[in-house]
């Protein structure tokens, strides 16, 4: 039998779930789209130029009433300002993402070094960094996303903020206790014991090891924070209008549900669900493949 | 024998794991006689637990008995329904286990937990089943029992747990009690006490006793019979003087002279070497053959188990024939 | 069990002053308490006696007092919006949003329970595996889009209950409740259903969790071992011992229930406190916003201690141990 590198036995471990493949599939179509919105969307639902109020909230497609020239399919309609739905959404899945994407980043890299710091010094530390995250999670995300939002004021940086400042914790926390069980292991003692200096220790030693819950809880938590996103959008808190995310969209469209014009929420809300559910389905699967314990 | 409390024919029972059949308890045969003490002996892996849960009807997935009959009064327990079955557990058939802490509900209290188990059987009124609850503690030496009625699993000691046990065991007066290994996670001195009991509850109440057990010291102070398990087959059977004096079966020897003895201080302990064959890939013929020093070509067909006389068992074909010299 | 209760008591003091310390830092030393508790219409010369007024030009540690005996008062300061007392706004909203909470956790539990029991009891039927994937999709869902699905079938494509609003309400105790009549409680279908749906996934999942490992207890076999009915296996003894945790998930996440009530409310126009929240954020009404905190903050920390309490009724290891038995 070929030896696999861990890679290769992770990846085939993977792939035994046919749902999480699909999922994966779904999500690999998502960010493609994202990446590429500017190049394949019909139209560039921002410049102003391109729109025309007259085509504004036609079903699914219906054709451009404009007779300026050529005329083209909206696929899945028109919002009230005679937006294309598919253009918007291909727009505000980059959004959406990228926001989503950026503040599990920069959350990852904070709560990344202070588990680490509390995990390696311990003491007071150690103390003092986990009572300020015991007591940030026993709040809910909302609820702080809220009053940041509501003291910092609106726009893409603050919401940032406010999404960094909610996730945080979570990985403080799971990097400190896995980096708490590296530590008593007998390879750091060696190291220390070498005189290595502590950043080298840490980041040459502890960090690899850390990664593995890490890599689980940054998929969940990247959900999260678009849904998180999505929920604050809608709410009205979220980016502004120059900047519609999904939220933005539905929230949008949600005055016109009630008359049966359905597709200016509902095609987003489908985008948006389509995001979260596959980054849910490959994170349940990473979880199940990384663990170590269900290691065969 | 029809005077038998319980007679067991055959009992074969597999399991049916992904890796393979794990043949954990194959072709057992005894009997136990009302008020007799039988023991069973055997390592871990022998298949000793599972015929008691054969016999109780608890196996779980994937384990499954594949044959054999299981005969009280003439009725075969395998053959009976579900809920007949139900009946008899706890009632004409009742079983201790190993660790009272596991095997007590942590949240619930102690006379919920015997209340249940009288009126699982019996419709009778919650204060008389709490008298009887009551009485069973003082039986097995509980003191204040009113008290400990009410307190939960954890605030007693182990061999108060086990003693609890005991009492519930004999809340609805069984035919026949089957103890898992119940002193082995008890102090020796406790040990002596609760053997010392239950011989005597046992005796009087004219309850057969099926002591399963690896610890041969135990079966020579309590019981009256004894079989030896390996690898899920009964290799030797007798009364427990017999075969302590003169066991025939080479593992049954080495058993014996395995155990420290005051006489035999300061010599090399002697132990039977290797270990017990993974039941998955039992070898052919004799299963201890690898560990024997007298097997030889004859060992690679299965033995049976013949009757040497004096109602003595033995599956062996080179049986020891001297009794065991004591230095 | 008397000084068990009294000591949480005395822990959750601490950590509402604690909590108090950090609001009052928040609002006075970090943001600008003029842009806070002065309203933006003001001009300078009443920004000036306001700002004498409210002691703002105090040192911090006596504004800081001046703030906790308030507090302690029910004195939160004045709406800009409705020049009420804020804390009058929102204990006036607090009984809708309590209602929409307990019962969505009532849901949440009373479903929860038994179909998490079900898929730990039977994981491989096709019955665990939907209850499981539902569970998934149940968590992964945002609040805010089920809402909106659920209005676009039940009040536009059905037509069988309403949208928006609270239906008429009727005096319970001096609380006046909706749930009484048809009409509330057609009102109250959709938003209640709404928000159980993250605690109904949360619960299904660590009932199950729990079921399957409670049944490879001994206990579970020793149960049996003496006769007792399946039904009595699995009831009392199985249900007993997954309570524990899960009744410890269900209080934590009951103050969550009221959080995430903001986006239900917003979506049903459910007139509670989370919607009084939302409104005051875009008008700039911050004495209500920061009263909404300190309510907050107070709700949690109660809802920590009866959990606490009700933890070690359940689980009497606990308790006892507690009192030094």
């Amino acid at each position: 039998m070929v030896e696999q590198t861990p890679l290769q036995r992770m990846a085939s471990d993977f792939a035994e779930s046919r749902i999480a493949l699909a999922g994966l599939a779904l999500l690999a179509a998502i960010l493609l789209v994202a990446l590429l919105a500017p190049l394949i969307s019909p139209q560039n639902p921002y410049d102003l130029a391109q729109l025309d109020v007259l085509d504004s909230r036609l079903p699914p497609l219906a054709q451009s009433r404009s007779d300026g020239g050529h005329t083209h399919t909206y696929w899945l309609g028109t919002d009230d300002q005679g937006r294309d739905m598919l253009s918007g959404i291909f727009y505000g899945l980059r959004i959406s993402i990228g926001v989503g994407v950026a503040s599990t980043l920069a959350a990852l890299a904070i709560g990344l070094v202070l588990g680490l710091l509390a995990a390696y010094f311990g003491g007071w530390v150690d103390t003092l960094i986990m009572r300020i995250v015991d007591i940030q999670l026993s709040f809910p995300s909302i609820l702080i996303a809220l009053i940041l939002l509501a003291l910092l004021g609106q726009g893409l940086d603050k919401i940032i903020v406010a999404l960094v400042a909610v996730q945080w914790a979570y990985y403080a926390r799971t990097v400190r206790g896995a980096a708490l069980v590296e530590r008593r292991k007998e390879y750091m003692e060696a190291a220390a014991g070498l005189a290595l200096s502590h950043a080298r220790i840490v980041f040459r030693h502890l960090l690899p090891n850390c990664l593995p819950p890490l890599i689980v809880v940054a998929t969940v938590q990247v959900a999260a924070a678009i849904a998180l996103e999505a929920t604050l959008s809608f709410l009205g808190l979220g980016l502004p209008i120059t900047e519609p995310s999904l939220g933005l969209l539905i929230s949008n469209g949600f005055t016109y549900m009630l008359s049966g014009k359905y597709w200016i929420s509902f095609f987003p809300g489908v985008a948006l669900l389509a995001t979260i559910v596959s980054i849910n389905l490959v994170a349940d699967q990473l979880r199940d493949v990384l663990n170590p314990r269900l290691q065969k | 024998m029809s005077t038998a409390a319980l007679r067991v024919e055959n009992l074969r029972t597999h399991f049916f794991t992904r890796q393979g059949v794990v043949r954990a308890v194959d072709g057992v045969n005894f009997s136990v006689a009302p008020g007799a003490i039988m023991g069973l002996v055997g390592e871990s892996g022998s298949g000793k637990s599972v015929t008691g849960y054969s016999i109780m009807g608890l196996v779980d997935p994937p384990g499954r008995i594949v044959g054999g009959r299981i005969l009280m009064h003439g009725q075969d327990l395998r053959a009976l329904p579900p809920r007949e079955m139900r009946k008899i557990r706890g009632k004409n058939v009742a079983m201790i286990f190993q660790d009272p802490l596991m095997t007590l509900n942590p949240v619930l209290r102690i006379d919920t937990q015997m209340i249940e188990a009288i009126r699982a059987h019996e419709d009778i009124d919650e204060r008389s089943a709490r008298n009887r609850a009551r009485d069973a503690l003082g039986q097995v030496g509980i003191p204040s029992p009113d008290e400990r009625l009410h307190a939960y699993p954890h605030q007693f000691s182990g061999g108060m747990r086990q003693r609890v046990a005991i009492a519930i065991a004999l809340l609805n007066r069984p035919e026949v009690i089957i103890a898992d290994e119940p002193t082995t996670a008890l102090d020796v001195t406790i040990q002596g006490q609760i053997l010392f009991e239950m011989r005597k509850l046992c005796r009087e109440s004219g309850t057969a006793l099926i002591w399963i057990t690896h610890d041969l010291a135990v079966v020579s102070g309590l019981a009256d019979e004894v079989c030896v398990m390996y690898a899920g087959k009964i290799v030797e059977h007798g009364s427990v003087d017999a075969v302590l004096d003169a066991p025939l079966h080479p593992y049954t020897r080495g058993l014996i002279e395995s155990v420290p003895s005051r006489s035999a201080r300061g010599a090399r302990l002697p132990q039977i070497p290797g270990a017990m064959p993974t039941l998955l890939a039992l070898p052919a013929g004799c299963a201890f053959r690898g560990r024997c020093a007298r097997a030889d070509s004859a060992c690679t067909a299965e033995p049976a188990l013949a009757s040497v006389g004096d109602g003595r068992q033995v599956r062996c074909f080179h049986p020891h024939r001297e009794p065991l010299t004591t230095s | 069990m008397l000084v068990f209760i009294i000591r949480r008591l005395m822990q959750s003091m601490l950590v509402l002053v604690a909590m108090s310390l950090l609001v009052f830092l928040g609002v006075y030393a970090i943001g600008n308490p003029v842009d806070i508790l002065i309203s933006p219409q003001a001009d300078q010369a009443e920004i000036a006696r306001a700002t004498a007024a409210l002691g703002l030009d105090r040192p911090l540690a006596e504004q800081y007092w001046v703030f906790l005996r308030q507090a302690a008062t029910g004195d939160l300061g004045r709406s800009f919006a409705f020049n009420v007392p804020a804390i009058q706004l929102i204990l006036e909203r607090m009984p809708a949003t309590l209602e929409l909470a307990v019962t969505a956790m009532l849901i949440a539990i009373v479903l929860g329970i038994p179909l998490g029991l079900w898929a730990g009891l039977a994981p491989d039927s096709i019955a665990g595996k939907t209850i499981m994937t539902g569970s998934i999709l149940g968590f992964s869902l945002p609040t805010f889009w089920v809402g909106l699905m659920l209005i676009m079938l039940f009040s536009v494509v059905l037509g069988w209950l309403p949208s928006n609003g609270r239906g008429p309400t009727v005096e319970l105790l001096g609380v006046p409740v909706s749930f009484l009549s048809r009409e509330g409680l057609a009102h109250l279908a959709l938003p209640a259903a709404n928000l159980a749906l993250f605690k109904l996934a949360l619960i299904i999942r660590l009932a199950r969790a729990g079921t399957r490992e409670a049944l490879l207890q001994d206990y579970v076999r020793y149960a049996r071992a003496k006769g007792l009915s399946e039904a009595r296996v699995i009831g009392v003894h199985v249900l007993k011992n997954i309570l524990v945790p899960i009744v410890t998930v269900i209080g934590l996440e009951f103050g969550s229930v009221v959080a995430f009530a903001i986006v239900t409310e917003s979506v049903f126009a459910w007139p509670g406190m989370g919607k009084l929240l939302i409104e005051s954020i875009n008008m700039l009404d911050r004495p209500v916003i920061v009263a909404y905190l300190c309510i907050i903050v107070t709700l949690f920390t109660l809802i920590n201690l009866a959990v606490d309490i009700v933890y070690s009724l359940l689980d009497p290891r606990v308790r006892l141990s507690e009192a030094g038995m």
